[in-house]
């Protein structure tokens, strides 16, 4: 029997298999029990009610994904009374995606959502800016490290930089994350890209570009993690176009200690438990006792050293 | 079916894999769990050979012991793929999802008015409503009559049928607003549903707040997840809260008729 149990921080998860925020609700629990996933992570929750970009919404283009939803949702407040009822129902811990537009408003969201049943906060930090003239927080380290920093000081939850891949410097804004205080890095959020309908000639999507994900991001995303990993002592969440367990095997060599699956649940609703076997046979199958062994076994520097 | 996870991809074999006319196609797939599941309006979610994602797809038969039947126009890659289907072929199919048609056992007659593919989507309400002994008018549109599918909607039970088309001229929305109100006016429906057509939706909608028949809608949009998670699919829907951005693959694709605004 393989160990899956494996810690992020403070906090420890019974598998290293959750979803992507983004591509999961609690109407999935009508496909699989949900306390199968090491963690449940939420769309983001933004401070004010968002009405979302136009429609088309997503596009399929190559081996994945555009989309350009828009963070649609209630809003903070309503998020509080109606969802988080709703999430703790079940028992994997509750990871909470935000997103806010200035750094002050991440602090103040960070503080309301300090409250029995979140576990920790998931800072979408690839949201556009306003104090950046749209720019994300996530592209640069200055603004990123601000962001998180002031959640830090807002709240004792642990907070994770979902980072984004739309950056010149990967290595230095994760490593600005850690000094601010991050507990963790979700590696990586969409890549920047687009599609153009050849009926209209027009973009697929309604918003224009799109954030791009599925099988053919994931080459992209398994770099970042181990530039990431090389970068600091954080655990990583390895995320971008896992699909099998396999896949999620190439993240954890290269240094991530739990990986996300977003896009393949839209394919297949059962790509979590696929990926969370597929983990397991492979471990069993090479020798490994616990799925925690394999983190950073394809670093140059490995062993690497963890964060405590 | 398990009664605590009711949604499953099932793979079913395909029986049958034919054109119907010269734009539409149909296919037969052995999935007993799923059919004897589906209620009419409900959908499901498709893998199409070849193709990353999966494509929404109305389910035109389904019953217990019934094979699953869909029946769709070839409109693009997705359809074209499943399209190229063959017997003993098999088909991944999601399902079901999606809010069904309300079909009140006490009713005496609906009236139903479809349009090109709609009829797909209109026609397992009309013959689960014929099957327990309510009345249907249908009022079928198609460009010409080569392109209606007259047999593949009424699936042999008994309806009161009138055909409307472009080739002719009848299909023009004032031809087709006057055979309502005689339909109406003759027979009385307790409700109408539509599928299909903008033009005719939005002639539905204001005869049947004339006339105070409640009704309902199936309307489509692009989906990604189709099990409510991405927000990919919405529509503006008139609630009793205001205007929302309602999930299609959630909250419809079935929707209250006056609900639906025009796009």
């Amino acid at each position: 029997m393989v160990d899956l149990a494996t810690r992020i921080g403070r906090l420890a998860l019974a598998s290293p298999v959750m979803p992507a925020s983004g591509t999961f609700g609690a109407e999935l629990a009508e496909v699989f029990d949900l306390n199968r996933l090491g963690a449940l992570v939420t769309k983001s929750v933004t401070p004010e009610p968002r009405r979302g970009n136009p429609t088309p919404r997503v596009a399929e283009t190559g081996q994945g994904l555009l989309n350009s939803i828009g963070i649609p949702g209630k809003g903070l407040a309503a998020w509080l009374a109606y969802d988080l009822p709703v999430w703790r129902r079940f028992s994997a811990p509750l990871i909470v995606s935000l997103s806010a537009p200035t750094a002050t408003a991440f602090a103040e969201a960070a503080r309301a959502l300090t409250v029995p049943g979140v576990a920790a906060i998931e800072a979408n930090i690839s949201c556009p800016n306003l104090e950046e003239d749209g720019r994300a927080f996530a592209a640069d380290p200055g603004p990123a490290a601000a962001a998180i920093a002031a959640m830090v000081a807002a709240t004792h939850l642990p907070i994770w930089a979902k980072l984004s891949p739309n950056t010149g410097d990967v290595a230095a804004v994760a490593r600005a994350c850690e000094a601010a205080g991050a507990e963790a890095l979700v590696v990586a959020n969409t890549i920047l890209g687009l599609a153009i309908d050849l009926d209209t000639l027009a973009p697929a999507l309604g918003a224009g570009m799109g954030g791009y994900s599925g099988p053919g991001f994931k080459p992209i995303a398994l770099r970042l993690v181990w530039q990431c990993a090389q970068a600091v002592r954080l655990p990583i969440i390895g995320c971008g176009g896992i699909t099998t367990g396999a896949d999620a095997v190439e993240f954890l060599a290269a240094g991530a200690t739990a990986v996300q699956v977003g896009t393949a649940t839209f394919v297949q609703p059962e790509a979590m438990l696929r990926v969370t076997e597929g983990i397991a046979d492979f471990c069993s199958k090479r020798g490994y006792a616990r799925v925690a062994d394999l983190t950073g076994i394809a670093l140059p520097n490995y062993p690497r050293l963890a964060a405590e | 079916m398990d009664g605590a996870f009711p949604v499953a991809a099932h793979l079913g074999q395909v029986l049958a894999s034919e054109p119907v006319g010269a734009r539409y196609h149909r296919l037969l797939i052995d999935a007993p769990a799923l059919s004897a599941a589906v209620v009419p309006g409900q959908f499901c979610h498709l893998l199409c050979p070849g193709l990353y994602l999966r494509r929404p797809m109305s389910v035109w038969r389904a019953g217990p012991g019934q094979p699953l039947g869909f029946l769709f126009r070839i409109a693009g890659p997705g359809t074209a793929a499943l399209a190229g289907l063959r017997a003993g072929d098999v088909l991944d199919a999601m399902g079901p999802v999606g809010r069904p048609f309300s079909l009140d056992p006490s009713w005496q007659r609906i009236l139903v008015l479809a349009r090109g593919v709609g009829l797909a989507t209109l026609s397992l309400l009309a013959l689960r409503a014929a099957a327990s002994g309510i009345a249907v008018t249908a009022i079928l549109s198609a460009r010409d009559p080569a392109d209606l599918m007259q047999a593949e909607f009424t699936g042999g039970a008994a309806m009161d049928l009138r055909t409307v088309f472009d080739s002719d001229g009848s299909s023009a929305v004032p031809a087709v607003e006057a055979l309502l109100a005689q339909d109406i006016a003759r027979a009385r429906p307790d409700a109408v549903f539509t599928c299909g057509s903008d033009r005719l939706l939005r002639l539905l909608q204001t005869i049947a707040a004339r006339e105070n028949i409640p009704g309902e809608a199936a309307i489509e949009q692009r989906m990604g997840c189709a099990l409510g998670l991405c927000f990919s699919c919405v529509r503006r829907i008139a609630t009793a809260d205001g205007p929302r951005d309602l999930r299609v693959c959630r909250e419809g694709p079935v929707f209250d008729l006056q609900g639906v605004e025009a796009w």
